[in-house]
């Protein structure tokens, strides 16, 4: 075998082959010892990043399983630059909550190995696998706080209902085995172009299923039961980990199946997926107004964003498609920062997650309560932020493809979750603090990553056009 | 032999089976079987598949899902092992710091 033949599997290499060193440098650590493990990962994340830049445009393809196309690639700089930005918070509140850094960074990256597997794999059994490597990872790392008895369940309830989806994605995979043949995402393409394929009973049987699976690893409703608990549970930097990265990951993988494998099938899965897109804005939307935890608040949040993500693809046109790549890195880059001030804001005693806590954040610390305004304002769609160029793109190519109807939610229900983000502003600036609550400190690493990422999501909003280009451009490559 | 359908449909009611356990069982470990069980309804069907398209892909996949589940069950107990340690029960209706 050629050694080129790895060339598209090497960015995942680099961040799997960290996380091994990460978990040697722990094992050998001297008790009491310091070490810059973050640092390690760094390392290996941007050498990710520059092989995925040195592979841009070159389609390589390695065992017929993995293809490193421009989407693929995009879907791993956005992992990369939220893997980049979660170690940089992480490092201050590690240290603050005594959790063991270096089983920390190693799950880290594992996790990020496998989502980086996840969005380019082409085939189906691959995709399993890299599902269950990010997962098992992120599940340990909700519960790595050994003495909180909420991080120990919402571990919990993530794995018995992520383990419980796999299970159904599996046996969707199982019947597109039996009636293709293959579990490749190319043979299985070839084989649906007739209708008799298309129309297979068993056929639809496995679409269902693996919508079901991949509805569970995006937290569209009615799938979403896990989310609340598992984003309360978690250590705030954990849980906008999570909620980025599974996202992202998830999200490439089920475009790339639906979008492109499945496409002949669009008549079957398009009006399913406008009912799940059109529930999960509504209800991710509604029962976040009457959330009164900021950490709960953010994960019904994050489900309305993949209600907006799911508007995208089912919209299934070019603008969409490459809206899909645009949102994730608007939508990472926004939540990792939110979910960071979070655990800056928290002390180890306290996680500082009630609304109440903010009261007053402005005359504590106006810098962070600027920068949370930032973030929030993003992710509720104002211009010129991010978050609003983001939103207009999905909107745009749901009224491009005819789809009125979720187009009119989605700007309904941004509408309706302006109020739920602005009330946490309101609270920052205008009430006045409880006197328990103490400044935060924020340490110079974690200062930087928030000062880069509000330049981002400022740059992204005002001057989108270059990344959207380039989004565009890595669709062109597998659609 | 018996035919393909035999299979599905024994590997659907394990399947089936299985997803019931996970909802009706009232204590964590038989909780992790289901999905076990679940797992390998699954394995069942790779191998019907397999054996009826005449290629040995399916059996190769069930090695690849049973080394999931060995690693799916590992990280499973750890858990329950975190969670006993909290509260000394493995009854889940014991577990609701957090609000569904």
């Amino acid at each position: 075998m050629p050694l080129t033949a790895l060339m598209a599997v090497v960015p995942m290499i680099c961040v799997t082959l960290t996380g091994i060193a990460c978990m040697m440098a722990e094992a050998f650590r001297n008790r009491g010892e310091r070490m810059p493990i973050g640092g390690l990962g760094v390392i290996g994340l941007a050498g990710a990043g520059i092989a995925a830049g040195a592979l841009w445009g070159q389609n390589t393809t390695s065992f017929g399983v993995v293809q490193a196309d421009n989407f693929g690639l995009f879907v791993t700089i956005v992992l990369v630059v939220i893997g980049l930005l979660t170690i940089a918070f992480s490092s201050q509140v590690l240290e603050r909550d005594d959790v063991p850094s270096g089983e920390y960074y190693a799950l880290t990256l594992f996790g990020l190995a496998g989502m980086i597997l996840m969005a380019t794999a082409t085939d189906l059994l691959l995709i399993f696998l890299a599902l269950e490597v990010l997962s098992l990872a992120v599940y340990v790392l909700t519960a790595i706080r050994r003495d909180s008895f909420a991080g120990a369940e919402a571990g919990f309830k993530y794995f018995l209902l992520g383990g419980f989806s796999s299970a159904f994605f599996l046996y969707g995979i199982a019947f597109a085995f039996g009636v293709t043949g293959s579990t490749r995402l190319d043979r299985i393409a070839a084989v649906l172009t007739s209708r008799a394929a298309t129309e297979h009973p068993l056929m639809l049987v496995a679409m269902g299923l693996l919508l079901i699976g991949f509805g569970f690893k995006v937290s569209a409703v009615p799938f979403h039961m896990w989310t609340p608990d598992a984003y309360e549970g978690a250590p705030a930097v954990v849980a906008g980990f999570m909620s980025t990265g599974v996202k992202a990951a998830a999200f490439a993988a089920f475009a790339r199946v639906f979008l492109s494998t499945l496409e002949p099938m669009r008549a079957a899965w398009m009006p399913a997926l406008s009912a799940i897109a059109i529930a999960t804005m509504i209800l991710g939307t509604m029962v976040g107004v009457a959330q009164t935890g900021l950490k709960r608040m953010l994960a019904y949040s994050s489900i309305a964003h993949g209600g907006y993500l799911l508007v995208a693809l089912v919209s299934g046109n070019e603008i969409g498609k490459a809206a899909i790549l645009f949102y994730l890195l608007v939508y990472g880059l926004t939540n990792v920062g939110a979910f960071a001030i979070v655990a800056l804001a928290g002390t180890r005693e306290r996680g500082n997650d009630s609304l109440t806590d903010y009261a007053g954040l402005w005359h504590r610390h106006p810098t962070l309560a600027t920068l949370m305004t930032i973030f929030l304002l993003s992710l509720g769609g104002f211009p010129p932020t991010a978050g609003f160029v983001a939103k207009w793109y999905v909107f745009s190519a749901a009224v491009g493809s005819g789809d009125y109807l979720l187009a009119i939610i989605g700007v309904l229900t941004s509408v309706v979750s302006v109020f739920f983000y602005l009330r946490v502003v309101v609270m920052m600036y205008m009430a006045e603090g409880a006197a328990e609550v103490s400044r935060p400190i924020v340490g110079p690493v974690a200062a930087l990553a928030l000062a880069v990422s509000a330049i981002l999501i400022f740059y992204l909003g005002i001057l989108p056009a270059q990344v959207m280009t380039l989004a565009a451009d890595s669709i062109a490559t597998i659609f | 032999m018996p035919p393909l359908t035999h299979y599905l449909v024994l590997s659907a009611i394990l399947f089936a089976i299985g997803t019931l356990g996970v909802f009706l069982r009232r204590n964590v470990i038989t909780i992790l079987l289901s999905i076990e069980i679940m797992l390998n309804a699954v394995n069942l069907s790779f191998v019907a598949f397999g054996r009826y398209l005449g290629t040995v892909d399916g059996q190769i996949i069930v090695f690849f899902v049973v080394t999931v589940a060995a690693a799916e069950a590992a990280v499973g107990l750890a858990l329950v092992i975190a969670l006993f340690r909290h509260r000394e029960t493995l009854n889940p209706d014991a577990f609701t710091t957090l609000r569904w």
